[in-house]
């Protein structure tokens, strides 16, 4: 069980969905940043996705690109984002971390060194945006015998035929794409969102989370009542971005986890 | 590997898209049943008659090939040593290499029933030659490029205005090639249900590299039956710019398993390949990693990001190249060097006048390596380099690094 499955069994007892939040590791500065971390679980936070900065982030919206060149040019890099996670664990065992960029940045350190520091940080699980069930052997499955979860993205164009070999390899939780889209893009609809749900936990006991243009507590409350939770990037990003204080940026996740516990 | 264990270098790639360790389908899960769909159908379409009569169709009458193998007389005087020529695909319509493979594209997504066509472009010849066959065949088309681009290769830019595309300037990144490719990417994963991706150069996910080498792969299968009618036997020496590198995969691949022709890829060195890296050479000055869909050799720093290259020549700008070029590379079958931005400058205005050519400053790094070997090889020594573009669209880039004045119209 890592800190995901078992983050999960809890809200699944006490009959409540589950909030991710991702912010960008190193965005807009190392010290911000890690003072929006430590504050994500007091606000409602059940699992964090901490973005890792990358170049060229070829599935995202102009609004996390601009995330990731403000913690590049704030001097972010792997290392430090693993150093972030370490500092967190010190006051936080219980909320599962999830790191989520491309696999560049992680191929270069070397997957073997890679997996074995953020296991040792305590990270638990990856989101690879660049790396399909097709490449396998890269990360995923050294991933998966290193005790990490490797949660993989299902899409509104991953069909019947092709969504068992998306689901196979898969751990912790499977993370819905809502839209066709990049990240920030076009709003999630519910009623559209809710009959593919269904059709992936047709297919899999693991719990369903939908994200991708998801940017208020309606929508987050909307989009969980047809899931098993709800992911919020680009609209807390987007707060970063403009420069809001750490306890304003706070506040407006903590009534995005109010909607998404209300759904 | 070493080269004496391979059999052949003409059979990548293998079912997963790997040319050796490179290559692959490094893409998020929206982009992948798409990627499987077009390898089906680009598969299908491989080994069907029909398919390739269209294409030779159009390659003969709207693009004018072949393009000639031309002896250049006076440069093999002046340089005093091997034999040069030139594979003039300059001379395509549209003026460079790219329409080769476009065609090929677009008739594959007129067959995949795609209504609307998108392409990155860095010079602008990509971007050029995809918005002239949409425009032949009543398709939308949209080019993403990057802002610098768009500055520096402005004819180009009204050309494809012209032509009814639409010109997106990409302001992410330092606004060339590989941000106009990261905009491209995410227009696809918007727009998946009408959309066809119509990629210029040998990169990207499986099958693209493998698709437009063998779109490309014209130029040689020209070259080699041309080479063998005016001289009675195959060149000793191929030699073409890189940088995704089509154009030079185009003119490699039909030789590779030519063990006596020696195949050199010229990589833009910038202001000189070392730490600074103010150069576009991928091989010479970088290492493996993963970027646009495949594992290649990048440009990138110490965490892995990728760096912004740096070339005088918008087509050369890329941080990547072609994933086949890396296998060749590590394999010793071909090898690859770099040529600077003023030995590119140097052999541009040498081959103005002493051919009467322009060339594009993608090619004039080409000539500038030949100039470097030909006078050391014997007179019986036969090179052919690829004249993959003509250099209309650079001459206001050469006369601002020339210092010369240029009329302003109107």
């Amino acid at each position: 069980m890592t800190r995901i499955d078992e983050t999960f069994a809890r809200l699944r007892g006490e009959g409540r969905k589950a909030f991710v939040a991702y912010i960008m590791a190193g965005d807009p500065d190392p010290d911000t940043s890690m003072e929006i971390l430590r504050g994500l679980p007091a606000a409602g936070v059940d699992i964090i996705e901490l973005g890792v900065p990358f170049t060229d982030p070829m599935a995202d919206g102009p609004t996390i690109q601009l995330a990731g060149q403000r913690a590049l040019a704030a001097g972010q890099t792997l290392q430090k984002t693993l150093d972030m996670v370490a500092e967190f664990r010190r006051e936080d065992d219980a909320t599962p971390i999830v790191l989520m960029g491309y696999y560049n940045p992680i191929y270069n350190r070397g997957v073997d060194r890679f997996l074995e520091d953020a296991k040792a940080v305590g990270v638990d699980g990856l989101i690879v945006v660049d790396l399909p069930p097709e490449e396998d052997d890269e990360l995923c499955i050294p991933a998966q015998q290193a005790g990490l979860n490797f949660i993989r993205l299902a899409t509104p164009t991953t069909d019947d035929k092709r969504l068992p070999k998306v689901l196979t390899n898969t751990s912790g939780f499977v993370y819905y794409v809502s839209i066709t889209g990049i990240t920030g893009a076009a709003a999630a609809q519910a009623e559209e969102v809710a009959p593919e749900v269904a059709r992936i936990k047709a297919k899999t006991d693991l719990p369903v989370v939908v994200g991708f243009g998801i940017r208020t507590p309606e929508a987050a409350e909307a989009i969980a009542r047809v899931a098993d939770g709800a992911v919020v990037g680009s609209a807390i990003v987007a707060k970063i971005g403009e420069g809001r204080p750490v306890a304003e940026v706070l506040e407006f996740v903590r009534t995005l986890a109010e909607g998404a516990h209300r759904g | 590997m070493a080269e004496d264990l391979i059999n052949s270098f003409m059979t990548g790639p293998d079912e997963r898209g790997r040319f050796g360790r490179f290559g692959g389908r490094f893409v998020s899960e929206t982009l992948m049943p798409l990627i499987l769909d077009l390898e089906e159908q680009y598969e299908r379409a491989k080994t069907d008659e029909s398919f390739w009569a269209e294409m030779d169709d159009l390659w003969e009458h709207y693009v004018g090939r072949p393009s000639p193998l031309y002896f250049a007389e006076r440069l093999t005087e002046h340089l005093g040593g091997a034999k040069v020529y030139f594979k003039r695909d300059e001379l395509n319509h549209t003026g460079a290499h790219k329409i080769n493979n476009v065609l090929g594209q677009i008739i594959l997504a007129r067959r995949m029933g795609k209504t609307r066509i998108i392409a990155e472009t860095g010079a602008g010849q990509h971007g050029v030659a995809t918005a002239t066959v949409c425009a032949k065949f009543g398709l939308k088309c949209v080019v993403y490029m990057g802002a610098h681009d768009v500055e520096r290769q402005a004819p180009n830019v009204f050309r494809m205005r012209l032509l009814g595309a639409e010109v997106v300037p990409v302001t992410s990144g330092r606004g060339t090639l590989k941000d106009a490719m990261n905009d491209a990417l995410r227009d696809w994963v918007t727009n998946v249900r009408d959309t066809f991706y119509c990629i210029g150069t040998v990169a990207g996910p499986h099958p693209y590299p493998a698709m437009v080498r063998d779109f490309q792969s014209i130029i040689g299968r020209e070259a080699k039956a041309q080479m063998l009618k005016a001289e009675g036997r195959l060149p000793d020496t191929l030699v073409a710019a890189i940088g995704g590198g089509s154009n030079a995969m185009g003119l490699f691949y039909p030789f590779l398993d030519d063990k006596d022709v020696r195949i050199i890829g010229v990589e833009a060195g910038g202001k000189g390949v070392d730490e600074k890296m103010q150069h576009c050479a991928s091989l010479t000055g970088g290492r493996p990693g993963v970027l646009h869909g495949n594992r290649t050799y990048l440009l990138q720093d110490d965490d892995g990001q990728i760096l912004e290259g740096y070339s005088i020549s918008a087509g050369l700008d890329y941080p990547g190249i072609g994933p086949e070029h890396s296998w060749l590379y590590e394999t010793g079958r071909a090898e690859y060097v770099a040529i600077t931005d003023a030995e590119a400058l140097e052999a541009f205005q040498l081959c103005c006048r002493l051919e009467g050519i322009i060339p594009a400053l993608e090619p004039s790094h080409a000539l500038a390596h030949v100039m470097k070997i030909a006078p050391e090889l014997p007179r019986d020594h036969l090179i052919c380099m690829n004249m993959c573009g003509r250099g209309d669209k650079d001459i206001f880039t050469v006369a601002r690094a020339l210092g010369m004045e240029m009329p302003q119209a109107g």
